[in-house]
């Protein structure tokens, strides 16, 4: 193989590589891994599965990226599939295409959130409607890693939650995990779709830990939301980082004497719908909490969902809880900004008060 | 902007081939060229320009909802698509039929897709790997260096053997220049040294605004600055644009790094059938660059080799048969059914497009049967 990446941390990258991986046998079935190192590890076993695998991105290489979520990578595989590139978002997107067109299976890590639209042009007006264009000669398995959100008191555009922009594109896929045993599985479902997903990491989760179940047999949809606590009268939904936000909110509303249920909605273009319509059907009652401005939102799109669907079991408008129609403001305001529990259940007993 | 550095130039417009210390480096690529190669390059300029005047008047007809012209560039485009090798692949902008035509993609296809049918939908693998058309201005040339990656990755290039070692080729105009795409692909084929070349078609104008507001200064400058190489050449001498081209792709294909061609030729057309040039450009240009015709010029090389009258009048007869044979399969041309709308969204299954489908099925059959 042609070595494309000739940077002098090759040569270290080199002569690491050429050590022989030890094996992966007598691992044990269940880690308690942070968000960020089940990322890492669920793109290691990717880039393990398939050759065709690579990554790029600004300082993913040696450094790990600024999350390290790519921590050793670059020396456990070379610069051949962990490419440290130029600083150009539109660059990576657009050349990340043609590897693409080539054959390869490019996974992109975007730095941060509001770094992503210098290269929005090329994932929605080419990556997303190549495969479209191309009447399906050819695939494009791209994915775009995000990490998104506040809670972690960053300067101006490193703490927000673009997502709905994504899912308004046809023929990009849109995901976002909320746990560490999740994101280890999703990310690599995502690897292996044929089409381009949106992955986006919960920046303030990375290093929350959890259990990471690593038998095939666990592995999750990330098409799939699930119920992830069950409850009887009102029903909170949400992604990613809010996903925690709303198991808090159902435990402080237990100890008041609610009964909420809370469904994680992994994917958000699609949504599946199926188990929100069965646990509307059971409470009548829905709040769902975003990050993200309100206006023309993900939370928009299920409230106009739900109630064309399951109007009938409905005792409540369908309210949203959301960062507000602002810029992210700056980082000392950002607890006031971004949705607590409190502003949850504020919503919660609103939706009760009908 | 009517003179440029002296770019590289074989024949000169009156048909006489060029002999100087710029162009000696190049000419044992022509001397290379048998006749029957040399009558194929004519062929194919006259029957592409025949083809384009043909598709435009199928759009002043209706028949067509755009044609973009090509008239004036058979040169470059003749000589650059030839200078290909097989095993190339092509990154074209949405002008370089000629380019198409040679890698064997039916002028239909594009017929198609801009009569609607289509969002162009070939298979660059069974068309000479002829990728699409693009209609954002230099999205394509990030999409030819991510290839040109992925070429040197597979270590399909750089081996030495120029029969196999495969390079890449994408097509662009000035107005491209000024696009950030365009520099973002300098910055990647510059550092990943990727085996492509990049080739501006400097037509002179980007729709209504002249290339002197893309650049102040000779576009093939503007790579060097990247650390990629450049040449400026005539782009109405198809000799030129073959030889020049050539050897850039050889240099990329064998690991020497990416390549910057400026081809300088003249958009003697609209930029499409959606616009009036005669209200922003001179006659007086028009003339200069009618002096300069890429296929007159070549006529007149070919005459003086021997070439007789016997062969134009069976070139001019296929480009007449091509035409004709455009308008039939034109007006033969039917809508794609409605399911399309749908079709490859996705490569994978995908729940909400299946609905769509699956709800505007069921409202279009709720018709049946009622009047029209």
């Amino acid at each position: 193989m042609t070595d494309i990446d000739t940077t002098a941390a090759d040569a270290a990258a080199a002569s690491a590589a050429a050590t022989p991986a030890s094996a992966p046998a007598a691992e044990p079935e269940v880690k308690n891994l942070t968000l960020s190192k089940a990322i890492n590890l669920g793109l290691r076993q990717a880039m393990l599965d398939d050759p065709k695998v690579l990554l790029m991105g600004e300082d993913i290489g040696p450094l790990g990226g600024v999350f390290r979520v790519t921590e050793h990578l670059h020396a456990e595989f070379g610069g051949n599939r962990v490419l440290d590139t130029p600083l150009a978002e539109s660059g990576i997107i657009g050349s990340a295409i043609g590897l693409a067109m080539r054959g390869f299976r490019p996974v992109i890590e975007i730095q941060f959130d509001g770094f992503i639209f210098p290269g929005f042009d090329q994932i929605t007006t080419q990556l997303a409607k190549q495969t479209y264009r191309h009447e399906g000669n050819q695939s494009y398995p791209v994915v775009i890693r995000v990490p998104y959100g506040g809670h972690i008191g960053a300067v101006e555009h490193h703490q927000e939650s673009p997502e709905a922009y994504f899912a308004h594109t046809a023929g990009l896929r849109v995901v976002s995990p909320a746990t560490p045993h999740d994101a280890y599985w999703m990310i690599q479902e995502a690897i292996r779709s044929n089409d381009p997903v949106m992955f986006f990491e919960p920046k303030s989760r990375y290093w929350q830990r959890g259990e990471v179940q690593l038998d095939a047999g666990t592995a999750v949809h990330m098409h799939r939301s699930r119920v992830v606590r069950t409850g009887t009268e009102v029903t909170l939904i949400g992604h990613g980082a809010m996903v925690a936000t709303l198991l808090q909110a159902a435990e402080i509303a237990a100890g008041e004497g609610t009964s909420v249920e809370v469904i994680d909605l992994r994917s958000i273009s699609p949504i599946d719908y199926a188990p929100i319509i069965e646990s509307v059907q059971k409470t009548g009652r829905v709040v769902v909490a975003q990050e993200a401005p309100q206006n023309v939102s993900v939370g928009s799109e299920i409230a106009a969902t739900i109630a064309e669907r399951a109007f009938y079991s409905l005792e409540a408008p369908v309210l949203r809880v959301s960062g507000f129609d602002t810029p992210f403001p700056p980082a000392k305001l950002e607890k006031q900004y971004l949705p607590d529990a409190d502003r949850v259940l504020e919503a919660v007993d609103r939706a009760l008060a009908y | 902007m009517l003179a440029d550095a002296a770019p590289i130039q074989l024949l000169a417009p009156d048909g006489t081939l060029v002999r100087n210390a710029a162009n000696e480096e190049f000419l044992p690529r022509i001397e290379a060229l048998d006749d029957a190669r040399l009558i194929e390059f004519h062929r194919q300029m006259v029957v592409v320009r025949r083809f384009d005047i043909e598709a435009g008047n199928l759009q002043r007809q209706g028949q067509l909802a755009l044609w973009i012209p090509s008239l004036g560039q058979e040169g470059a485009q003749v000589g650059a698509g030839y200078a290909a090798r097989p095993q190339d692949h092509i990154f074209p902008a949405y002008r370089e039929h000629a380019v198409a035509r040679i890698r064997g993609v039916d002028p239909m296809r594009i017929i198609e897709m801009l009569r609607g049918l289509s969002h162009g939908g070939w298979d660059p693998k069974a068309h000479g790997n002829l990728h699409l058309y693009t209609l954002v201005i230099g999205s394509q040339s990030l999409h030819a260096t991510g290839y040109a990656m992925g070429v040197a990755l597979d270590g399909s290039s750089g081996t030495g053997d120029v029969e196999k070692d495969e390079a890449v080729l994408v097509f662009f105009g000035d107005g491209a220049t000024s696009q950030g795409d365009v520099s973002e692909s300098f910055v990647f084929a510059s550092s990943y040294q990727t085996p492509q070349v990049l080739f501006l078609q400097n037509n002179h104008w980007a729709i209504s605004v002249p290339v002197e507001r893309q650049s102040r200064t000779p576009l093939y400058l503007r790579s060097q600055g990247f650390g990629i190489p450049s040449w400026q050449i005539d782009g109405n001498d198809v000799l030129a644009s073959y030889a020049v081209t050539a050897t850039a792709l050889d240099s990329a294909r064998t690991g020497q790094g990416p390549r910057f061609i400026e081809a300088l030729t003249y958009r003697m057309g609209a930029h499409t059938t959606s616009d009036d040039p005669t209200k922003y450009r001179q006659n007086d240009e028009l003339a200069y660059w009618g002096a300069r015709d890429p296929i007159s010029r070549f006529e007149t090389y070919l005459r003086a080799r021997g070439a007789g009258d016997d062969v134009f009048a069976d070139i001019a007869r296929e480009a007449e048969d091509l035409a004709a044979d455009v308008r039939t399969r034109t007006l033969e041309l039917v809508d794609p059914p409605t399911g399309k709308i749908f079709d490859n969204v996705y490569s994978d299954p995908h729940p909400v497009i299946e609905q769509q489908r699956a709800w505007l099925d069921a409202y279009e059959r709720s018709f049946e049967g009622t009047e029209g």
